[in-house]
């Protein structure tokens, strides 16, 4: 088990290590700086902009043409090993400052930090996502079994139609309309915002909606297979009562496709939160994060996305213990 | 051995795929889905076609509730939405079907060459797709459309340029959109392809073809490709829809098709921002909506039915 542990933690670093070099990447090769939209940035200020983010890597062009001089390079392959020694200036930068537990400023809300940003916003969108998560994992677990036990009568039936419209109705279709049916129609939740418990139910259900029918779905055709194992029947020979045999005996085996779909779901919730967080109109790290694609917000974006990959990665590996804990049969390697 | 013949029961002279047909077609679910997607297909490509040309036009008859001119009402700049609904339907359901096609051709060749090296190569490229499954897609789809955007802009008008062909530019956005959300759905084809390539392989035309010197490839698109063509076909029918949501979210964010074009998300988009306290233009919601689920019900109706004809999971 720790060896085990260990090794994942190892590949968690790595996987890190990836996500971070891969963000760096897609921000330097889109074409224009974070200032490219300013109007006329005089060429001494841009200057000064890029080394006050650290998005030039000056001193490493410098070492890179000297060296490339002394060595009799014509101009032009100078000039490109200048480029290649000012990019990986930034990256290693870049890494360091990752390593200290520094995601830099934002290039475009003056004078805040990312850090400060995710400090405000991260705490919303995981309160939301951890409620969708639990509403999810819960209702879809049961709502599965429900259908299971009542196989091929309307309340299965019933209960897989909803499941397939649930899946086939995207957030920002339910969204609006429930705003306008119990919102605006009924008054009984607010329209949107932030602060109070009723402010959390709605979104946390339209976010939660196609994912409790796609656990409910998943749920039902397992625990239909287990039920027709040679060990339940052998359960139920030798007596044991109805519930005992779908709790101590199905539901453990039954339960492992929804576990491994946990981590999925974990990546799957936090997509689907910036698309809920703009319908209600919550403060949460979703709007920062479009943002900060569309304003070329460099490190606020590279932030979010370490950030997002952080957490699934995590969740990935809760899954894969937990796993272990439900089936000791299942061995922990890789 | 002649009687053991003579024992074999009449119905059995259908073949497999005449079985998984008549399966399919005693299913009112998924006959009804395939109804409901042909009628819509037709629609995209015909009601924006008859329809006045002048209901494509911005006009002073700005939102204007459903009534026996506009069906569908009119949205903010007095257009007919009845048209758009179905200009949309063109955009969403080529988007949903080129992207899903993207997609098939990554995962089923991941899949063949996965499970027919097996081994460590196998290994190394499933834990490659755990790692796709782990990472938010859509995040990385919106980090790649944003980046490529202007360099892919380039690249098309250049094309343009050089083909002569006009009025290419605008489709630009339309094509990276197909490009880039085929790159990411292709994980769960990728899967199944593979564990299917896994169960037939050691069958013995395989070792047979193996031993009469043929070389991987034609194996593996001689042999493998064929008895793995259903279970592409399933989940090709079952990745249209998510393509389809995928692209719908995006033009949701703003981030899909441009605004002079329609998608079913751009629709939505627009309409989700009519429902507040101060106005209540439900039509702008309401008939975009049904338009977009009943296509993806539909679509899930047919894949979950396919899947069940020919017997996909349970034959594994």
């Amino acid at each position: 088990m720790i060896a085990f542990l260990f090794r994942r933690l190892i590949a968690l670093v790595a996987v890190l290590f990836g996500v971070a070099t891969l963000t760096f990447l897609l921000i330097r090769m889109a074409p224009g700086s974070p200032f490219s939209t300013e109007r006329n940035l005089p060429p001494a200020i841009e200057k000064a902009l890029l080394e006050k983010y650290g998005l030039d890597g000056d001193s490493g062009r410098k070492a890179a043409v000297e060296i490339t001089t002394q060595w009799g390079w014509n101009e032009e392959w100078t000039k490109r090993a200048g480029e290649v020694g000012s990019f990986f200036e930034q990256y290693t930068d870049y890494l360091s400052d990752l390593l200290k537990g520094d995601l830099r400023l934002s290039t475009k809300y003056r004078n805040r930090s990312v850090k400060e940003i995710l400090a405000q916003t991260l705490p919303v969108s995981m309160t939301l996502g951890l409620t969708a998560f639990v509403i999810a994992t819960v209702l879809g677990v049961s709502l599965g079994c429900v259908a299971a036990l009542r196989h091929h009568t309307w309340v299965d039936h019933t209960a897989m139609i909803t499941a397939l419209l649930a899946i086939s109705l995207p957030a920002f279709v339910t969204g609006p309309i429930l705003v306008y049916v119990i919102c605006l129609q009924w008054n009984l939740l607010p329209v949107g915002g932030w602060g109070t418990p009723a402010h959390l139910v709605l979104p946390a259900l339209v976010l939660a909606a196609p994912f409790v029918a796609y656990i409910a779905r998943l749920m039902r055709s397992s625990l239909l297979e287990t039920l027709n194992q040679d060990f339940i029947r052998t359960a139920r020979a030798k007596g044991v009562s109805e519930p005992s045999v779908l709790v101590r005996h199905a539901l453990k085996v039954a339960i492992l496709p929804v576990v491994s779909f946990l981590g999925p779901l974990a990546a799957n919730l936090l997509t689907g939160s910036v698309i809920v967080e703009s319908i209600f109109q919550i403060p949460g790290a979703g709007g920062f994060f479009v943002n900060s694609i569309l304003n070329r917000d460099s490190f606020l974006l590279g932030g979010v996305v370490i950030i997002y990959c952080t957490l699934v990665v995590i969740m990935n590996l809760l899954v894969d213990i937990s796993y272990t804990l439900l089936d000791r049969r299942i061995k922990l390697d890789g | 051995m002649a009687e053991a013949v003579a024992t074999i029961p009449v119905g059995s002279g259908i073949s497999p795929s005449q079985r998984a047909l008549r399966h399919l077609a005693s299913n009112p679910a998924t006959v009804i889905a395939f109804c409901i997607l042909v009628v819509m297909a037709l629609s995209a490509i015909i009601i924006p076609a008859v329809t006045p040309k002048e209901w494509a036009s911005t006009s002073s008859a700005v939102l204007e509730a459903p009534s026996a001119t506009h069906w569908f009402g009119t949205d903010v700049l007095g257009r007919d939405l009845f048209r758009r609904v179905f200009v949309g339907a063109r955009v969403s359901l080529l988007v949903g079907l080129a992207g899903a096609v993207v997609s098939l051709f990554i995962g089923t060749a991941y899949g063949l060459i996965s499970g027919y090296f097996g081994g460590k190569i196998d290994a190394a490229m499933m834990r490659f797709v755990d790692l796709f499954y782990a990472i938010p897609r859509l995040i990385l789809v919106l980090f790649f459309i944003n980046t490529f955007d202007d360099t892919f802009r380039n690249a098309v008008a250049s094309f343009a340029a050089w083909s002569d062909i006009d009025g290419l530019v605008p489709y630009s956005r339309i094509l990276l959109l197909v490009i880039s959300l085929g790159l990411i759905e292709w994980l769960t084809m990728a899967r199944v392809v593979r564990g299917q390539v896994l169960a037939i392989k050691s069958q013995q035309y395989v070792t047979a073809a193996a031993a009469l010197g043929q070389s991987h490839t034609k194996i593996i698109l001689r042999h493998l490709l064929p008895n793995v063509a259903g279970v592409v076909v399933v989940y090709l029918t079952l990745t249209i829809p998510a393509v389809i949501l995928d692209e719908s979210f995006l033009s949701f964010l703003g981030l899909g098709v441009e605004a002079s074009q329609a998608s079913w998300g751009t629709l939505l988009k627009d309409g989700a921002q009519s429902i507040n306290p101060i106005q209540n233009q439900w039509w702008l919601v309401v008939f975009p909506a049904i338009a977009m689920s009943l296509t993806l019900l539909a679509l899930n109706f047919l894949g979950d039915g396919l899947r069940d004809a020919l017997d996909v999971r349970g034959k594994r």
